[in-house]
Parts: C-alpha cells; structure tokens; sequence
C-alpha cells in the first residue's frame, strides 16, 4: 500500500497522518510538497490538517490552486482514492472534487474536543471494515467545519448515500446538541459520486492506538489497506 | 485601471460573522441596526484601458479564486 501526503505551507498534521498511515499500513508514506506537479505512484493521496496559507482568503482556496493539485484532480478522475482531513476536507470542496462548502462554526469559536460519529455508510472503500452504523468517537479541531451546500446538492448528497461520517452523540442519534459546528443535517464527512475522494472535518490520524485513548478510527485506514 | 471587488455571502447563508458584529451593535446602542452582512474588500490593478476587457477578466478572477460561488456573490467596479 503505497500513500502520499501533501504539504502545504500552513500544513500541521502532515506528521500525525504519516505517522498513522504508517503505523496502519506498515510503509512510509511520501512527503510531497504542494509546488510539485506530479504525483508519486501511489494507491491513495492524503490532504492533512493544517492552515494552509494561514487561511488566507477562504480556508483551503489558495492550496486548492496549487501546482500539484492539477495532478490530484486529474487522477482522482481515474479513481485514485484521495482523503482530505480538516483543512484537507476544505481544500477538497475548494478543488471541486467534493460539492459544498465548509464556513465558520456557527458558534464563532474554534472547537477542539472529542465528538461522536455514526458511520453512515459503511460500503465504501475507507469504511468497509467498520460496523453498520456504527458509533465512533473522534477528535475535532477546527474554526471553519460548518458543511454548507444548496438544498438541492444537500438532498442529492442523502440520497446517494454520500454522507459517509454524520455527527451523533453517544446514543446514536442526531441532535443539534451534538454537532461541534452547525454542518447541515450534522454532515461531518462525504463522499463524491464514485466513491474514491472522502473528505471529513475530525481527525481519525488522532484516534487510531491506546495511547490516544482509544482507536475507534483504526478500521478506516484498515479498510483503505483492504481495499488497495 | 483598478478594479474593486465585493465579495459578500449569499442571501439565504447564515453569516454568523454579521450576526455577531449586529448583536455588537445593538449593545453599543444602534438598536435599529439590521440584517447585518460581513464580506470582503479586494482592489487590484490591471494594465490597460478596456473596461470590458478588465471586467471579463475580473471576472474570471472572481469565479476561479476570489469567491467561491457555493456560497458568495460578487460585485466587481472598475475605476481609476
């Protein structure tokens, strides 16, 4: 199984995700800096977490413009898996490769803590070896995770399947109360139409050994191994 | 020539931004202020003196990069 991570200036979690991607699927991945314009072969391609170009304009809008980008829109035509985590899932909506768009927390605060997720939709190639609807808990760490897309994509979005990450609270239900940032209808992550880019505001990479106090995000780098 | 953009949400998204500085305002003392909308404010300078020409490119601008027309809208001026 052979990764990449893009870094961008302003990246920060570059490290954690390679450390994970590592931990899980026993290779390093690659470090590739955003002014490339070629990807290594890889089986999947990794947009971390970060601030990249200090948010400068709209969160992920410069890095989405950036010469290697080009390339990543270009394979992830042809299917080559691609993930965005945090600031990658803004960068991936900015790109065009996820529909909508990810504004400020309706509260106005940054928002770091742990949340609770149900898995939507458990028959994709980066959830395949979770549980049906499954609930798992997970960190988030943003200002700008608010999902926004016209009711139209929204409604298209559910009934396709492509919510694949919606926020819960423990019981399992979808409560305002347990959305960390106002997303509509509490979508924490989401699929494109064939399936191959996932973006997703909290940080699995964060979750995945005991030492982080659980691994409850383990099974989604499991099932991206699986699936290449 | 120079050119300004406005870049401003669209009707019907929630700027929890202009809610906030509404409610700011509303304790200063300017109770009747309402519908309050934050945006941005970009000026850039073009060679040449076509309008229509720097408008079209303007534009281009503001649909590849300078909004991102999921959730805004812009206006573009052009003046010296």
């Amino acid at each position: 199984m052979k990764s990449a991570v893009i870094l961008f200036p302003g990246s920060n979690r570059e490290r954690d995700m390679m450390t994970a991607l590592e931990k899980v699927h026993g290779a390093r991945p690659h470090l590739v800096w955003h002014g490339e314009t070629t990807l290594p072969d890889v089986d999947l391609v990794v947009l971390p977490g970060g601030f990249s170009y200090g948010d400068y304009l709209r969160c992920g809008a410069i890095a989405a413009r950036s010469p290697i980008m080009a390339d990543v829109i270009a394979k992830a035509a042809r299917g080559l898996r691609v993930l965005g985590v945090c600031n990658g899932f803004q960068i991936l909506t900015e790109a065009g490769l996820l529909p909508g768009a990810l504004m400020r927390n309706g509260s106005l605060k940054f928002t770091c803590k742990f949340v609770h997720l149900k898995v939507e939709n458990t028959a994709t190639d980066f959830t395949r070896l979770f549980p049906r609807q499954a609930i798992i808990r997970c960190p988030v760490a943003h200002g700008d995770g608010n999902y926004f897309a016209d009711s139209e994509t929204l409604a298209r979005l559910e009934g396709e399947g492509r919510v694949v990450f919606r926020y819960c609270n423990v019981a399992g239900e979808v409560t305002p109360e347990a959305n960390p940032n106002t997303s509509l209808n509490n979508i924490a992550g989401l699929m494109n139409e064939t399936g191959n880019v996932v973006g997703l505001m909290p940080h699995p990479e964060n979750f995945i050994e005991p030492l982080h106090g659980g691994s409850d995000c383990r099974p989604l780098f499991e099932s991206l191994l699986q699936a290449a | 020539m120079k050119a300004r953009i406005t870049v401003t949400l669209k009707r019907g998204v929630l700027d929890p931004q202009g809610k906030a500085i509404e409610r700011a305002l509303h304790t200063l003392g300017f109770g009747e202020v309402d519908h309050v909308r934050q945006g941005k404010f970009i000026e850039l300078e073009l060679p040449g003196a076509d309008a229509a020409a720097a408008r079209a490119e303007v534009e281009a601008m503001c649909e590849r990069l300078l909004a991102n027309t999921v959730i805004e809208d812009y206006q573009i001026e052009l003046g010296q």
